[in-house]
């Protein structure tokens, strides 16, 4: 039943460009490229904060840290993906083993404040990186090349590139969630200092996580860039990691698909909202687009308020409670 | 007498201006179930926590089987065979019965660093935690989550936990802790069979249990340790029994 | 390098510390006392900033402006305690961040439907030159004024803290809420009236800084990181820590931006020493953070015991 309803849901999700071509809406298939690109982002963030338990503030940093990477790649006249791509998580990867080592050893509020620190930090290096555009960003002149015919310029080549990548990472997770090492993971969550005095040296495993988290966050970025064809410091502003995090939440803290609904949410709400005229609401207040935040806003405030199981928890409402 | 299996000597511990462990001097031989006894804020929890490696000493050693492992962290003394027990059940509530043990068992039988294979494949882990989850006679509870379980089942799965860890020697701070008298037996019971297999340093208030169980008794008051001996030695000291006993000791 | 442009500098960041300690002062008692983590300090900030230049323009006078806005934004701040803040104490940090985080996001829209994306402020005629401070040495009017209303404030505030009935609850309620509850307070009222008071501080800086930073929205997001950073080297909960923390910020901040890409031409190449130097500069406070926090896990004055 289950996997009949996610088989389902790939192909339709395989299907959609075919269908807006035939209607001849292909701005959706950039807009939905988009959103699995920040399911991917969320996903790795849900690692650590959903399963984990680690309140990363700092996300945004390794996502920004990869789409730099991947972008100066191309800027720098190698454009081939399967350079690129594995250098744009190799970087946030090793930021991540760095900043994890330090911030990892501190507990609970400090814990959320350093890990924002440190995002600061890197934030402030992109923005002096005058040779990559430092705060105007830095435009690319192509995207990535992949090899085997495939032409990540066209869209809807693009958007199945992405969809392959998001459906491997989610596999990825669902096995190691379940697997020794993810059991570890959510053990620690738990109870942290019960796993040491039952033998676990819990500050490793949980670098581990975040390493992971850190890699996958930064293949995001990589191909956010080349969405975008631009990279600029805005990418890896405080903001972007609370939104980030707004997602995991929204979506469901520690459910394997919580990142999914979460950027569908958010980002399809924010689409609604700035690009769709609701006569009421004009009736309203006529200029309400222009302030399509607001509604956002509410909105994860409402779902904090009233839903902190996010959109997951609508649909295990029934198994656990 | 045998080489100690664990040898504290001259442990310190300060907070601030309070001393909290004064010079403490212990051996537990192997095969023992050495009892811990003192008045509540004599320091016996410190000291466990000392011990176990989540806290660490001012001053003094810690050896144990012969090595010394003060400066060692918590979870390389479990690998070493030291493991203890919570006076506060400390559990993975939102595991069943049977993930609670196989997590300890996991710790020891092979490397966690696994990210493709399911655990619930490996049927080795789960028989090993049905096999201590029917020791601490939760059986016919291994599908419970653990946060579901009445308290003194918790209890048994709290010292279940320390068990799995195949410890040589288990530090159990106040297992009978909140335990009505039939569930007490049942945990002296327990304490008991495992005498055969492993060495206890038993922390407990029930003075009953204490002395049934125990081959030997140290009394902790102040931080410090005021005396050592048989059951019988202790029941007759007199300055035991005006420090802290008093009128509880059976005779 | 002169001597002069040294004192200028650290007379810069000495300002730019004590409005930063007005923000860090409100975020750090919210913080020790309810433990809860507000992002939305910093809308509270621009708020108090926006309601100043309304009131500037509407009264034609800055003091009179200045001085009604800082209650107009304790308003605020209470009015936001009572209806959603309040019932976040209970949640975890998680939540908290959250639902703050939103709170940005939806006091931003507000700030921009009633005022648009900016207003202007202006420092008071009076103020606009600058004033000898010593021979060769001339230094703007109304950075002065700002370093005396940080001062005057800061020891106010110490007054208020140590000195007063309200002021012990308030320390009482940072280092042991249990107590404080147990001594018959309020602690509801209490609450409000703390975030109100933090309000007004916010207000105070916002308008202060106002006619130099330009009062716009999203102003309170990169000032409010600041001010986290600086609670957290000084010690959550401690007006104390706030104080060193601040000063000490604002002049890493200040002198690092103003000195780093000066001192490092001394010892490599100008060309690298102008990529590499701000971005030294801007990171400095956060390794000063990160090195308080490595050494000193709690911050330099930890208020809880």
């Amino acid at each position: 039943m289950r996997r009949a309803l996610t088989v389902g849901v790939l192909l339709l999700a395989i299907a959609f460009p075919l269908a807006m071509q035939a209607i001849d809406q292909t701005y959706y298939v950039t807009m939905a490229s988009r959103i699995l690109v920040y399911a991917l982002a969320a996903t790795s963030l849900n690692l650590i904060l959903g399963y984990g338990g680690m309140i990363s503030f700092g996300h945004a940093a390794f996502v920004g840290a990869g789409a730099y990477t991947a972008s100066i790649m191309i800027a720098e006249g190698m454009p081939s993906a399967w350079i690129g791509w594995p250098l744009a998580m190799a970087v946030p990867a090793l930021l991540a083993l760095a900043i994890g080592a330090i911030s990892l050893r501190t507990r609970g509020v400090y814990f959320i404040m350093i890990t924002l620190a440190f995002a600061q930090m890197i934030y402030y290096l992109t923005v002096s990186m005058k040779a990559y555009g430092g705060d105007e960003g830095l435009t690319l002149t192509q995207r990535a090349t992949l090899g085997f015919g495939l032409d990540l310029k066209d869209d809807a080549t693009f958007y199945y590139v992405v969809l392959a990548i998001l459906v491997a990472a989610l596999f990825l997770v669902s096995r190691l969630v379940n697997a020794r090492f993810g059991r570890v993971v959510q053990a620690i969550r738990e109870n942290e200092s019960r796993m040491e005095a039952i033998g676990y040296p819990t500050l490793r495993y949980k670098l581990i996580a975040f390493v992971l988290a850190g890699a996958l966050g930064g293949l995001a970025g990589a191909l956010l860039a080349n969405q975008n064809s631009y990279v600029n410091p805005g990418i890896l502003h405080w903001t972007e990691s609370g939104k980030l995090m707004i997602m995991v939440i929204l979506g469901g803290v520690g459910h394997l698909y919580g990142g999914v609904f979460g950027a569908i949410g958010l980002l399809g709400l924010e689409e609604v909202l700035a690009n769709h005229k609701f006569a009421w609401l004009a009736a309203l207040y006529p200029d309400y687009q222009q302030h399509s935040l607001l509604g956002v806003g509410v909105a994860m405030l409402a779902v904090v308020l009233y839903a902190p199981q996010g959109i997951a928890g609508l649909f295990r409402r029934g198994k656990d409670g | 007498m045998a080489e100690a299996l664990l040898r504290v000597d001259g442990l310190e511990k300060h907070f601030g201006g309070i001393v909290a462990t004064d010079g403490v001097t212990l051996e537990v031989a192997p095969g023992e179930i050495h009892a811990l006894i003192g008045p509540n804020g004599a320091g016996k929890t410190t000291l466990i926590a000392q011990l176990s490696g989540s806290l660490a000493p001012d001053a003094g050693r810690i050896l144990f089987g012969g090595a010394d492992i003060t400066a060692m962290p918590q979870h390389g003394r479990v690998r070493a065979g030291l493991a203890r027990s919570y006076q506060i059940t400390s559990i993975f509530r939102r595991f069943s019965v049977r993930d609670n043990l196989s997590l300890a068992v996991q710790a020891r039988s092979g490397s966690s660093l696994a990210f493709w294979r399911p655990v619930a494949a490996e049927t080795a882990l789960a028989e090993e935690a049905g096999r201590i989850a029917a020791q601490v006679g939760l059986g016919d509870r291994l599908d419970a989550a653990a946060g579901s379980l009445a308290h003194a089942e918790q209890r048994c799965l709290e010292v279940g936990l320390a068990l799995a860890t195949n410890a040589r020697l288990l530090l159990l701070d106040e297992p009978m802790a909140g335990m009505g008298p039939d569930e007490s037996q049942r945990m002296i019971g327990l304490i008991e069979r495992l005498r055969a297999t492993v060495s206890v340093l038993l922390v407990e208030h029930d003075m009953d249990a204490v002395f049934r169980l125990a081959d030997r008794i140290s009394v902790l008051v102040n931080g410090a340790i005021v005396a050592t001996g048989t059951p019988a030695e202790i029941r007759a000291d007199a300055d035991v029994r005006r420090a802290y006993l008093g009128d509880e000791v059976p005779t | 390098m002169s001597l002069i442009l040294i004192l200028e500098q650290s007379l810069n960041g000495l300002q730019f510390g004590l409005m930063l300690f007005l923000l860090a002062a409100g975020l750090t008692l919210v913080f020790g006392i309810m433990d809860m983590i507000n992002l939305a300090h910093g809308s509270l900030y621009m708020v108090g900033a926006f309601l100043a230049a309304t009131l500037v323009q509407a009264t034609g006078s800055f003091a009179l402006g200045v001085l009604l806005a800082i209650p107009a934004a304790a308003a605020v701040g209470m009015l936001l305690e009572v209806s959603v803040l309040r019932t976040l104490y209970a949640r975890d940090h998680l939540s908290q961040v959250l639902a703050t985080f939103a709170l940005i996001l939806i006091i931003n829209e507000l700030v921009r439907m009633v005022w648009g994306t900016d207003m202007p402020l202006s420092a008071p005629e009076a103020l606009a030159g600058p004033v000898q401070l010593l021979p060769g040495m001339p230094y703007p009017a109304y950075r002065l004024l700002i370093i005396g209303v940080g001062l005057a404030v800061a020891l106010l505030l110490y007054f208020v803290v140590a000195k007063t009935r309200i002021g012990m609850l308030v320390r009482a309620g940072a280092s042991n809420r249990e107590m404080a509850m147990a001594m018959g307070v309020d602690i509801r009222k209490l609450f409000t009236l703390v975030f109100g008071f933090g309000a007004a501080l916010c207000a105070i800086a916002g308008a202060m800084l106002g006619p130099i930073l330009a009062v716009q929205v999203g102003m309170g997001e990169n000032i409010l990181i600041l001010a986290f950073v600086v609670i957290v080297i000084g010690g959550i909960g401690s007006i104390r820590g706030a104080l060193v923390g601040s000063v000490l910020v604002g002049m890493v901040d200040t002198v690092g931006r103003a000195f780093i890409p000066h001192l490092l031409r001394e010892f490599i190449s100008p060309a690298f020493a102008g990529a590499i130097g701000p971005a030294l500069a801007s990171i400095l406070i956060y390794v000063v953070m990160a090195g308080v926090l490595f050494w000193r896990p709690q911050g330099l004055f930890p208020a809880r015991g």
